[in-house]
Parts: structure tokens; sequence; C-alpha cells
């Protein structure tokens, strides 16, 4: 099987809400899935399953050729995925005590065994990568919402993963940074990065995705092309949250 | 109120010497104290967070015993009880050391449980997305931030063991209190003596707010 990431028939109750609902997925090597719905809808759980930051109840799931077992029954599985799927979360979660550089550097230093003057020459590149390669010695607090996502994308990609988890990473900016980020995202799509997106960004998901999924209350209610979806949405619940988000 | 009183400067300033002799006993057992109880106090502050059940009833059940029982009666339960058990006499300064250490231990437990809790979940998931073990998250991500939290309340408890020394005059430790006492026993100049022994904690415990001030200015920084 050629998908880096199988979901089948994945459910996840949080107490007795049904949070996620059968959901079948499968993403290729390479392509760039962007997830919209309501909040609440379930959309946001749904990418934390995939890095075991949520477990699920039943249903299967493979990444990365890695079979993650329900209810957090694979940790050793989950390790290995860890290193390989790389994560950026809405309020970046950057380690405040430690330097940009020290970011980057925490995981291939003590995950891959690198030694820090690797590392950091990689960080650097990373930095430069992702345009900020002139904060390298400041602390997380010294940097602009925009800078510290940028930071954060870095830190997840100096693990060399081969997927990328992003969950709504640029609802916590101010609206003058946003683009910044997602240009950071476009250059990485651009390049290859397989990516599952969580997003509020239509115009976004419009551009860069290879499949738009939208998700209502814990279902997959409707997939497909960018513009498929937004154009002519087949499902009535897709068209009220499209005519909702995408009025002016 | 007896109005011919007259403070006597003299009997206070040659009382020094002689309390300086204790001041070397109150440090050791406070700071004594504090260094196992701080070691105490990362362990069952941990056991007590602990997801397991088992793991985590030992854990309160100390914080709760050693924080709910008078530093006194525990320096006396160790001092005068626990040799019955032992067959031998317990040395006055190791009895002192270890109440400091058990009593301090039990709030130091409860800083660390409320530094380590206190940091945002999102680190630790950032933690652990980028691949590193629980261990290695808790070790380098949380507890460098949380012990940055619990300064300001290990300074307080700090400045409440080196009172709490105090106590232990009644076992027969030479510190500052006792060497008050003896010493006034002689020259029957009580409030002279008392006043120097309470001068003598505040500079220590000044000394400590001074420093821990410091420490806190410069660890805070990239905060």
């Amino acid at each position: 099987m050629s998908h880096i990431v199988t979901l089948e028939k994945l459910n996840k109750y949080f107490g007795s809400l049904h949070v996620l609902q059968e959901i079948d997925l499968a993403v290729d090597p390479g392509e760039v899935v962007v997830i919209i719905g309501a909040s609440g809808s379930g959309k946001s759980t749904l990418i934390r399953c995939v890095n075991g930051l949520e477990s699920y109840e039943n249903g299967t799931m493979v990444v990365d050729g890695h079979e993650i077992a329900p209810r957090g029954r694979s940790p050793k599985a989950l390790a290995a995925v860890r290193q390989e799927v790389g994560m950026v979360f809405q309020q970046f979660n950057l380690f405040p005590h430690r330097t940009v550089l020290g970011n980057i550097t925490l995981a291939p230093v003590k995950v891959k065994g690198m030694t820090e003057a690797e590392a950091g020459e990689s960080a650097r590149r990373l930095l430069d990568r992702v345009g900020i390669g002139n904060q390298a010695e400041k602390y997380p607090s010294q940097l602009s919402g925009g800078q510290q996502q940028r930071v954060a994308i870095a830190r997840a990609l100096a693990m060399e993963p081969r997927l990328m988890l992003f969950d709504e990473p640029t609802s916590a900016l101010d609206p003058e940074m946003i683009g910044e980020v997602l240009d950071v995202m476009r250059e990485l799509a651009r390049e290859g990065m397989t990516m599952l997106v969580v997003t509020h960004e239509m115009g976004f998901a419009r551009e860069v995705a290879d499949r738009v999924i939208y998700i209502h209350e814990g279902r997959i209610v409707e997939q497909g092309r960018p513009d498929a979806v937004f154009d002519s949405p087949q499902n009535e619940r897709t068209q009220a949250f499209l005519s909702r988000v995408l009025k002016h | 109120m007896d109005l011919t009183f007259q403070f006597n400067w003299h009997a206070a300033i040659a009382s020094i010497p002689y309390l300086l002799k204790g001041v070397p006993y109150t440090l050791l057992i406070s700071f004594g104290g504090l260094a196992i109880g701080f070691v105490i106090g990362i362990f069952f502050g941990l056991l007590s967070i602990n997801p397991l059940r088992v793991f985590r009833w030992p854990g309160v059940s100390y914080i709760e015993i050693f924080r709910g029982t008078p530093v006194l009666v525990q320096v006396l339960f160790i001092f005068y009880g626990l040799p019955q058990v032992l067959g031998g006499p317990i040395n006055a300064l190791t009895a002192g050391i270890a109440a400091i250490a058990l009593n301090s231990g039990a709030y130091i437990s409860e800083i660390v449980r409320g530094a380590v809790q206190s940091i945002d979940r999102g680190q630790r998931e950032a933690g652990v997305s980028l691949g590193l073990s629980r261990s290695q998250t808790f070790w380098y991500v949380i507890w460098p931030q949380a012990f940055r939290r619990m300064i300001p309340p290990l300074g307080n408890q700090a400045i409440v063991s080196i009172k709490d020394t105090s106590l232990f005059s009644v076992i027969g430790v030479g510190e500052l209190v006792r060497q008050g006492q003896v010493y006034i026993a002689t020259t029957f100049t009580a409030l002279e003596v008392y006043l120097m022994v309470a001068v003598m904690y505040l500079i220590i415990t000044l000394s400590l707010s001074f420093c821990l001030r410091l420490l806190e200015r410069r660890g805070l920084v990239g905060q």
C-alpha cells in the first residue's frame, strides 16, 4: 500500500459524545489535504489522532507503515510515527525557556542523536528557509506571532518528517501575519511535502490543496478537488457551511 | 511598667559572639534539611501527579501526614521516639535536619506539583509530537519551565524552615535560640539577647530574600 495515512472506520468518543464517526481517509505521499468544517466538528481531533495526541476507540489507523492500535495500545509504533510526523499547533507551543535555535535543535539532538553543531547548522538552514535566519539567538517571546509560527514549522521540519500536520496554524495570528505563515506552507507544499491541514483559510485551501474534506459533526460529508467542493458542493450541509464562511 | 528600665546595650553587644556560635547550626539544620527536602519534594511531588493511583497514593499520603502535623511534634518524635525502635540515641543535629527535611519535603512536594501542573498542556504535546519520549519531554521541556516557577515559593519555604529550626532548642541543638537561652541563664538579660537573636534571624532571612530576588530577575530571562 502506498498511502502514507490510512484510516478505516475510525471512531472516537469523548465520553458519550461521538466526535469522530466512521472516518475513512487515505492520504497519498505528496498530497495536500485540507480539512474544513465548523468549530467543534471534530476536524482538529481527527488530525490529532494521526500522531496519537488523541487516541481513538475503534477502527484501524496506519501511518507511514506503522499500525496504531485503538486506545493508545501501541506506544512503540506511536513513538516511531511521532518521529516521522511533524505537527504545527494553533498556539505555536514553542518552548519559552529555549532560544529559537534551542527549540529547533532539541529533538534532532535528543531523538536522532545529532551533535549540537550538526543540528545547529541544519536549524540555521531551516530558519533561512522560513525567512527568519537572523532570529536564531532570540527567545520566542521576543518574536511576533507570525515569526513564532514559522519557528514552529522549522522545528517540526528539523526532524525531516514525511508528513506534516497543521492544526489551525493561522487562527491565533493577527491578520497581517497570516500571509507570511501561509507563504511558508505554500512553499512546503510546492516542494512535495505531504500535508494534512485544518484551517479556516479558504483561499489557501482553494489554491494549495489537492483535496478538500468537509467534516460535519464528526463525519466526512464531502470531499474532492477544491474547485469542485468550493464551486459546486453536493451536500447541503457543505453548501450551508460554505455560504456562511465565503460570504463577504 | 518599669519606667526605670534601661536597655543594656553592653549586654546586647556582649552576647553577639556567643550567639554567633549558634548561627552555623541554624544554617546547617535549615539548609541541610532543605536540600534533602528538595530531593524528597521532587520525588513525592512527581509521585502525587502520577496518572496511576498506586503511585499517587503514597505521594499524597506523605504530603498530608507531614504537612498536617507540627514540625515540633515531628522532631520530638524523631529525637525521643525513634531511639526506642532503633535501640540507640539519635544525634540532636541529625534529628533536626531530618525533621526539616521531612517537613519541608511535604511542602516542597506541593510546590513541585503545582509548578509542573501549571505548565501549559501544549508544551507536552509539542514535545511528544517532535518524537521526544515522555521522560525526555518532562526533563527537557516541562521541568526547566516548572523549576523557574518554583523559585519564589521555594524561597518562601526556605524562610519558613529557617525560622522553624528555632523550635529545635527543645532537643538541645546549639542553634541560635538555644545559645540565647544559655546565655540568658547566666546574665538575665532576656530582652537584649532575644532582640539580638531576632536580628540574626532577620539578617539570615533578608539575605536569602535578596539572593532570591536576584535569581528571579536572572532566571526569568526568556520566560
